[in-house]
């Protein structure tokens, strides 16, 4: 396994980009560190695909390098990286068994018989596949064969990262859970750089120790999920991450407080007065909502409630707060009587974003 | 009113459709819910008149349309791929069932851009479909399928291949677009969360057959029988198989489980407790009484940034607790995990509900 | 138990269909089936003969020699058409400009009728006047179809060839278009060599596009008729008598109905017995795989 760099990468798929929006990657700077478990998370459209096609060297970047190892890799072909890669819709070859699947990648390299018989025992035996060895690949379900495309990057013992394309799209939602967790054990058990990208939030999250959320070409945060959850650094981050997404807020900022129209809200840290787009972003999960009038010596804002919708495990109440929209999410239990009500945030847990870009107060 | 009457469909030997009975309101919003296979999509074949069935009747407002080929009936479908007119243009997509239906000019202008309105599709009614995002492709689906103003409308998994966010988007507009139509709405998906957060009424289907049907939150917090509460759970069910002898409910090594009062009327014999991995928490309960602990080995963690999924071994079982806040637990811990056992379903031997939950909602 | 109701207005639909093949086959077939067990000596006076001309046909040497010239024949387009065809397919150029030429190239001699396929190789061929015969002519090449059997086998083989293998090509390059990128790229990255490639992913995904082109060409070359009928008339000797021109000679030159007729019979159940074997040899792994799953 390795260490991957990006350097001053990017990439436009015109031959001669003239501005900044020519680029579909615009200019990075990254590292994947060696046994990392890394996720790109980002809409259709945002670079992810083109930024794992360039680590794969299925793309050849317009500028800029790809490290493995400190090793220049940027001219490398696919096949000489030593990259592993597991795709949307299943890949396996069709004619051969499940054993020779497993068999193929080392069979093309050479690989002594008595080494190829051990590695594909053990991977096997790792993926819970030991019995389904004779059979033909074709007739299995559709994760036993994403596992088999896992399988033959995992056979190699020269592998430097294994990389996801949205590899359970295809798979029903109660096997995603057995196979997520089965990546996360084989994960821990062999240590493999893995890079998962996704447009899925939830399998993003649960599933990498960071996460690199991209958004119009750009990487806008890389993060633990707790620090993309909490301080989002960027309003799309907000926005994208978290169901429903942060509520975005115009605001003024003086001191510790800030004012959306006429009700004023407590933050935890001073920021001065700015220019620009000032935004205020709380996470649904971070409104408290109580009876109307009741929150007035707490700090409760107003707020009209146009709808409340139970999702069994929790409920989401749909707010207008000065007339901006915003959700809250309530305890299954909870009950809103009437269409208004008053709501408080929790002043840890409200960050303030001057042009989208979350700027900190002091202490 | 759409009436399914013991309708089945046997295709090559092989029950795609067993004795499947139920009624559809107009202006409902009507989910059948199921892992792939299960039969959704053949069920709404036949809903459509694409496919006969085996056995059973169809009726439609009274009359019987068993039989009647979809042509003769006003139907409208919308599929998980984005299908339109490749060399259409938007606006030319979204008229041609009024075409087909010969409507006058004026009219066919008014209502295209009625239906391209609540799309939000005003600006790309000049493009062809190759030319919009995956979103807009299928928003251009969905307004032909609403300018046809049928009486049913079949959706079959439309939001399975958008980008997560757009899901969202679109989840949350479709019922509100289609609710002023009057039509019968059907919504397939293999999505739990999808089904709570779209309301309406739901089936489940497993095997061909539908398991249980109702409002979507009646199904959710009392299923009739296990793999109806297998069907509705994402994560899955956790499972844990008891004895109950006289007042005393043990799990198989013994440990005593405190179900009170509830079971009181159950004769003795095997039960099998469900519950659904947010009622099983590592946090100790504030429940005074009916509180199950008891110690479990981590298998994985999976943290979504304000959620921590865990994965535990504990009474022979593997379970999945969902917890608020981060939990950072290593995978071969050993943690004490709580579980409220007022939340637990307790299904009989043969599967079947034998003592509702208790839902705080209901208190 | 309730039985399938049964929807009898689907016969009308087919019935066009049953009336069109009645006249187009099964009437014909009937009247052949008839001239076989029957013998006339004109004045429409028809004699029940039984299987006699069946056994005379099997009996006959020049029956064999032509069933086996046929057979060879077939085996030789199949043998060359194929593979050909396939690697056309394989090497068909990647820009969109280039494919959409040459497949307007091959397209060409399919959409050319039969004789003028068989009129443009008898004249390319001349050694007087062609353009092919005299150059093998004046490059010392003593090539003359009209003499030498072996000259005149490699002149239809060529030009069926030249008729038939884009057929072929054609439809193997939809069954390629249709493999998803992915499993290149997986092949790339599992390191696989170019024939592994071929091997494992394009025949397999090719199967059954091949499996129509086998059986299109097998059929119609063990049909052949026109165009070495044109250009060889069955010569030198009967060094290219094929079956079909075989059975003309006999029904048409000699007026043996009878035999002919019975000819045609043994003729249309050989084609329908190997077309069988292929369709049953070549989806034979498929129907492995949909045995219900332990």
């Amino acid at each position: 396994m390795a260490r991957i760099d990006l350097r001053t990468l990017a990439h436009s798929y015109r031959p001669n980009p003239a501005g900044r929006a020519d680029y579909a990657l615009k200019p990075m700077d990254m590292t994947w560190r060696d046994g990392g478990a890394y996720a790109l998370l980002g809409p259709s459209g945002c670079g992810k695909t083109t930024l794992l096609n360039i680590i794969s060297g299925l793309l050849v970047p317009s500028q800029g390098q790809v490290l493995f190892d400190d090793e220049d890799v940027t001219a490398v072909i696919p096949e000489d990286r030593n990259i592993a890669q597991v795709f949307q819709f299943p890949v396996i070859y069709d004619t051969m068994t499940v054993r020779q699947n497993l068999e193929f990648p080392l069979r093309n390299r050479r690989v002594p018989e008595p080494e190829i018989a051990a590695r594909v025992a053990e991977i096997a035996e790792a993926l819970h596949m030991t019995e389904d060895l004779p059979r033909k690949a074709r007739g299995l379900t559709a994760d036993a064969k994403q596992k088999i495309s896992l399988g033959r990057g995992l056979v190699r013992q020269d592998t430097a990262a294994i990389l996801f394309d949205e590899p359970l799209t295809v798979i029903d939602p109660h096997l995603k859970w057995q196979l997520r967790s089965q990546l996360k054990a084989l994960h821990r058990r062999y240590d493999f750089t893995m890079i998962y990208v996704t447009h899925d939030q939830t399998e993003a999250l649960t599933f990498a120790d960071s996460v690199v959320v991209m958004h119009d070409g750009e990487v806008v945060q890389v993060g633990t999920p707790e620090e993309l959850f909490e301080r989002p650094a960027h309003t799309f981050v907000g926005y994208f991450i978290g169901s429903p997404g942060m509520n975005v807020l115009p605001c003024t900022v003086d001191g510790r407080t800030a004012r959306v129209g006429a009700s004023e809200i407590a933050l935890a840290r001073a920021y001065a007065p700015r220019n620009g787009k000032v935004e205020l972003g709380v996470r649904p999960e971070f409104v408290r909502v109580a009876p109307a009038g009741a929150g007035a010596e707490s700090g409760g804002v107003p707020v009209r409630v146009t709808g409340v919708e139970d999702v069994g495990r929790y409920r989401i109440a749909r707010l207008r707060l000065e007339g901006h929209p915003m959700a809250a999410i309530l305890p299954d239990d909870a009950r809103i009587d009437g269409d208004t009500a008053a709501v408080s945030f929790d002043p840890a847990h409200v960050n303030v974003y001057v042009d989208d870009h979350r700027v900190e107060g002091e202490a | 009113m759409l009436t399914l009457d013991a309708v089945s469909s046997v295709v090559d030997g092989e029950t795609h459709i067993a004795d499947v009975s139920m009624t559809l309101e107009h202006g409902t919003l009507n989910i059948l819910l199921g892992p792939t296979l299960s039969g959704k999509t053949s069920l709404m074949r036949l809903m459509a008149g694409l496919d006969a069935p085996t056995d059973g009747r169809l009726l439609f407002d009274g009359h019987d349309v068993t039989g009647v080929p979809v042509r003769q009936r006003n139907v409208a479908m919308v599929y998980q791929q984005f299908i339109n007119y490749p060399t259409l243009s938007v606006y030319e997509n979204i008229a041609s069932p009024l075409r087909v239906a010969r409507l006058p000019k004026p009219e066919i202008d008014r209502k295209v851009r009625d239906a391209a309105g609540l799309l939000r599709l005003e600006g790309m009614l000049d493009r062809t479909p190759l030319e919009l995002s995956g979103g807009q492709q299928q928003r251009t689906a969905l307004a032909r399928a609403l300018v046809k103003q049928a009486d049913l409308v079949l959706l079959d998994e439309p939001l399975a291949n958008l980008d997560y966010k757009l899901r969202e988007e679109l989840r949350a507009e479709l019922p509100r677009i289609f609710a002023a139509s009057g039509a019968i709405l059907v919504y397939a998906t293999t999505e739990p969360e999808e089904a709570l957060l779209l309301g309406g009424n739901t089936a489940t289907l497993h095997q061909g057959r539908v398991t249980q049907m109702g409002p979507t939150l009646e199904v959710y917090r009392r299923p009739v029988n296990l793999i109806t509460a297998r069907t509705f759970s994402d994560p899955p069910l956790n499972i844990l198989p008891v004895a109950k002898h006289g007042p005393t409910v043990s799990a198989d090594d013994g440990t005593v489980v405190p179900l009170g009062e509830r079971i009181a009327g159950l004769p003795d014999g095997r039960f099998t407790l469900g519950f659904r991995p947010h009622e099983l928490s590592l946090r100790p309960s504030d429940a005074a009484t009916g509180v199950l602990s008891t110690p479990g080995r981590v298998a994985v963690t999976e943290i979504t940034g304000s959620e921590s999924f865990v994965h535990v071994e504990a009474l022979g079982q593997r379970w999945v607790a969902l917890d608020h806040g981060i939990h950072e637990v290593s995978p071969g811990q050993t943690v004490t995990v709580h579980l409220d056992t007022r939340r637990c379903m307790v299904f009989d031997a043969d599967e079947r509900l034998a003592a509702e939950p208790i839902v705080a909602a209901a208190a | 138990m309730q039985t399938r109701p049964v929807n009898q207005k689907a016969w009308f639909l087919v019935l066009p269909v049953v009336v069109l093949v009645a006249f187009s086959a099964i009437i014909p077939l009937m009247t052949v089936v008839n001239y076989s067990v029957q013998d006339t000596f004109g004045n429409n006076q028809f004699f029940w003969v039984g299987l006699e001309w069946f056994d005379d046909i099997i009996h006959s040497e020049r029956f064999h020699d032509a069933f086996l010239r046929q057979i060879l024949f077939s085996a030789l387009i199949l043998a060359i058409q194929v593979p050909l065809g396939i690697v056309v397919a394989l090497c068909m150029p990647k820009s969109r400009f280039w494919t959409a030429v040459v497949l307007v190239l091959m397209a060409l001699p399919l959409l050319i009728p039969w004789n003028v396929v068989g009129t443009i190789w008898q004249i390319f061929g001349r050694v007087d006047i062609g353009l092919l015969g005299k150059t093998l002519f004046s490059l010392g090449i003593d090539y003359n179809y009209t003499q030498d059997p072996i000259d005149a086998w490699v002149t239809v083989v060529v030009m069926d060839v030249w008729h038939w293998t884009s057929l072929v090509a054609l439809l193997c390059y939809a069954g390629l278009q249709s493999i998803p990128d992915a499993y290149y790229q997986a092949a790339r990255i599992d390191g696989a060599s170019r024939w592994a490639v071929f091997r494992h992913i394009q025949l397999p995904k090719m199967k059954r596009v091949l499996l129509i082109a086998v059986l299109l060409r097998f059929m119609d070359s063990f049909m052949i008729y026109t165009e070495p009928f044109v250009v060889t008339g069955g010569g030198p000797g009967n060094s290219t008598t094929f079956l079909s021109i075989d059975l003309v000679k006999m029904a048409i030159g000699q007026f043996d109905l009878g035999k002919a007729a019975a000819m045609s019979i043994i003729y249309f159940l050989t084609i329908l017995l190997l077309s069988w074997v292929f369709y049953t040899v070549m989806t034979s792994s498929d129907a492995s795989d949909r045995k219900p799953r332990g």
